[in-house]
């Protein structure tokens, strides 16, 4: 079992979740992801790293409540406890080497881009980070991407923040300023990133994007998150989550996130219903303990 | 004189073994081999004529001591019966139903040289199946068995099987990568000489394909889960979600957890696929996807169980082994209308006969000698045909197998809206790439000593798919049993 330390709402849809997980803490590095299990029925769920603490022993989660998982999940409390954690799993992000970087993040993906932002800015190279959000309610990591990059650019649909755009088009002024970037890493909704890798390849700037397709075990055996890159297939989990943004084909990759979409609807009302009939402060563990009594 | 202490049955078929209809069992994931009853179990072991060359035991890569408990079966001897066959062999209870004993112990036994051969398998299931209900007798048995055999250590009948010797393993450490079948037969052997063992898997339940690849109607999960956590109470730890390679490397077990050895036993997981235009379509996936999903998920019981699978309503399997009837007799389970596509002939399939016998029962179909060549998709990007030649067996080729070769102008499409790719699988390359100094093949399989299991890096041993790609779940168990030999060869050197 694995203890959750802490549960904090970030904005009224994003939680973050802070996991007792001592021997991944110490492993799990920028761009890596785990997959978790919240009890004996639950389903396997893929989940980026947004921060660890080697010392503390912990590795915090970040995730939007979308679905039958997410959405019980974000009603578990400090306390309560995790049945299955595992990884280290997929390959740290390259970005050894890079010295002029724009890290892109697109809603929650944001999350999953702060420790890359991060870990280059610590290495000394100048980081902008330009993120996007519906409106301004939903801004994540504002003070920390602050702290952690030489510029910060947040772009809202609905210009809430008195920055109305797409993070492409903040990408594409700063490109025109001559921002002259050698790595441009997007990570957020694959519509996000398949236009940011359009902006980029024009310039020829290697552009990596952080690939989010179904998963199941997330260690290679079942083909279940095939990303086409070039002329072939890869796996997510084993050789990525990262891709060149210039190969991977986007639209194969968004045909194949739906796939399982009137499953997915189906859970999250069955979900929705139990919360609302039993109040949502105790529909989660309620549900819960019934499961694990059943 | 008689070499049976029991009046010889001379029926010259098999008791025949209880089924579910197979009408109503292609609706349900309930096993379908219902197993003996003690009186049917009974006759069938007095079948057996004692005959004292024994070929069955040399049929039998664990080297089970088959007329021995066989004997005892036939006597109604039923725990005395466990206790033999579970000192040979760590899953008895797997064995007996996933084993083709018709290439084994059963191929070579005497009285198939004149009807049908011994029922062993179902007569080693039926001793497990009979322990799981009887576990003080089982126990005690087991006890005592150990005792003689530490009294009295028996060299094995043959000398080749490969018999951990009778060192003292105590205050050993070994580590057991994986928990498959090579890896739980390995830890199984180590730990009954007192070596202190824990075996580290990557998903949430150990059992490898025992767990995640075998459908529940051939070898159901709860049995598999008792089977697995008896080697708990033998002394074996497990550390699952504990992915090898990425949380630890080899060097790290060795040199920082203290290990004494390592056991790599990782399988060859990684599917393979067609290749062909289209395979990416929705509604498209490899035999490990929906089996994982069914099996290790428990998808059949969504949304009890949170993990859906798609299954639509005319699916193709492509492939003609094990994989492909465990899939396709999945697929119908949950209420699909399955054909099964395979380039070669019928005689060439690698599957069991038994296993293709049921699927046709069930109401399977089967398109011989043919080959898809493209899978063509709906604006949604969802499969909707699969286009498909005939194909003709031409020469033999070096493997002594007739090249399939295609039929000009034969091309046809079939309406699918489910493809199941089971075209084989291949290995990991997980652990060869974080090892250093770990000899491996172009193909990744990890190269290692035939009889020991010994690797190029001292200490780090390996066995079963890793080392000889897909195969059986016997051949690993047997590679498991060798390497524990090794291992504690090499320890007692230490």
């Amino acid at each position: 079992m694995y203890p959750i330390e802490r549960v904090e709402a970030l904005n009224p849809e994003v939680t973050r979740m802070v996991v007792r997980a001592p021997e991944i803490a110490k492993k799990i590095k920028p761009g890596q992801f785990i997959m978790l299990r919240i009890d004996e029925r639950g389903e396997r769920i893929p989940l980026t790293m947004n921060d660890c603490d080697a010392q503390a022993g912990t590795v915090t989660i970040v995730f939007q409540a979308v679905g039958a998982t997410t959405m019980r999940l974000a009603n578990m409390k400090a306390g309560d406890s995790l049945l299955d954690f595992v990884g280290p799993l997929g390959n740290p992000t390259e970005l050894a080497g890079a010295r002029r970087a724009c890290v892109i993040g697109g809603g929650l993906g944001t999350a999953i881009a702060y420790p890359q932002a991060k870990w280059l800015y610590e290495q000394g190279c100048e980081v902008d980070v330009i993120t996007g959000f519906r409106n301004a309610d939903l801004v994540l990591f504002e003070d920390e991407i602050n702290a952690s990059s030489t510029r910060q650019i947040i772009m809202t649909d609905d210009g809430s923040n008195g920055n109305k755009g797409l993070v492409t088009q903040a990408l594409q002024q700063r490109i025109d300023e001559g921002a002259n970037y050698d790595l441009v890493l997007a990570v957020g909704p694959v519509i996000m990133m398949k236009f940011v890798a359009a902006t980029t390849k024009p310039y020829g700037i290697k552009t990596l994007v952080s690939m989010n397709p179904l998963m199941i075990d997330g260690t290679g055996m079942c083909g279940g998150c095939r990303v086409k890159v070039g002329d072939e297939y890869l796996h997510a989990c084993v050789d990525g989550p990262d891709f060149d943004g210039h190969l991977v084909d986007f639209d194969d990759a968004m045909r194949r996130g739906v796939m399982y979409r009137s499953f997915e609807s189906a859970a999250r009302d069955a979900v929705a219903g139990r919360m609302t009939s039993e109040g949502r402060d105790c529909g989660c563990a309620s549900a819960h303990s019934d499961r694990k009594g059943a | 004189m008689a070499r049976t202490s029991y009046e010889v049955n001379k029926q010259k078929t098999m008791v025949p073994m209880p089924e579910l209809d197979p009408v109503e069992r292609a609706r349900t994931f309930d096993e379908v081999a219902r197993g003996y009853s003690a009186e049917e179990a009974m006759l069938e072991a007095r079948r057996c004529i004692q005959c004292p060359t024994r070929p069955c035991v040399h049929g039998c890569p664990v080297g089970i001591p088959i007329p021995d408990f066989i004997e005892q079966v036939a006597l109604g001897n039923f725990a005395r019966a466990y206790a033999i066959v579970k000192s040979a062999s760590a899953l008895p209870a797997v064995c007996g139903r996933v084993c083709p004993q018709e290439t084994q112990c059963e191929g070579v036994c005497t009285r198939g040289k004149n009807g049908e051969p011994v029922g062993i398998g179902r007569l080693e299931r039926f001793t497990s199946d009979w322990a799981f209900e009887h576990p003080q007798e089982a126990a005690a048995a087991i006890a005592q068995q150990r005792a003689e055999e530490a009294a009295a250590p028996v060299a094995d009948a043959d000398g080749e099987t490969a018999v951990a010797p009778y060192v003292d393993l105590s205050g050993k450490r070994v580590a057991v990568v994986g928990s498959g079948p090579a890896s739980l037969t390995c830890a199984g052997e180590l730990a009954k000489l007192g070596c202190d063992v824990t075996v580290l898997e990557a998903l949430h339940k150990p059992g490898g394909v025992l767990t995640y690849g075998i459908p529940e109607f051939r070898l159901p999960k709860d049995l598999v889960e008792r089977e697995v956590s008896k080697l708990g109470d033998s002394g074996v730890s497990f550390e699952l979600n504990t992915l090898v390679g990425k949380l630890y490397d080899i060097d790290e077990l060795l040199d920082e957890r203290g290990f004494d050895a390592v056991f790599v036993g990782t399988g060859a997981g990684l599917p393979a696929y067609l290749g062909i235009e289209g395979e990416g379509l929705n509604g498209s996936m490899v035999a490990s996807e929906l089996l994982t999903r069914v099996n290790l998920m428990k998808a059949y019981q969504f949304p009890e169980y949170d993990t859906p699978v798609y299954a639509g309503k005319r699916c193709v399997v492509v492939g003609g082994g094990n994989v492909a009837m465990d899939a396709a007799r999945t697929a119908k389970r949950l209420g699909a209308d399955v054909t099964v596509v395979y380039r070669r002939s019928r005689d060439e399939m690698p599957a069991r006969a038994e296993e293709v016998h049921h699927a046709e029962q069930e109401g399977i179909r089967f398109q011989m000698l043919t080959n898809p060549k493209r899978a063509l998709g709906n604006d949604e990007g969802w499969i909707t045909g699969l286009e498909c030649v005939r194909m003709e067996l031409g020469e033999p080729d070096a493997s002594g197998r007739r090249r399939p070769q295609e039929v000009a102008g034969s091309a046809f499409v079939m309406d699918v809206d489910m493809l199941v790719m089971a075209v084989g699988s291949k290995t990991n390359p997980l652990i060869a790439k974080t090892t250093p100094g770990l000899e491996v093949t172009p193909r990744s399989l990890i190269v290692a000593d035939e009889r020991t299991c010994a690797t190029s890096r001292p200490g780090v041993f390996a066995g079963g798919d890793a080392v000889i790609g897909a195969a059986t779940v016997i051949l690993a168990m047997g590679a498991g049993k060798r390497a524990a030999a090794g291992i504690a060869e090499y320890l007692s050197q230490q």
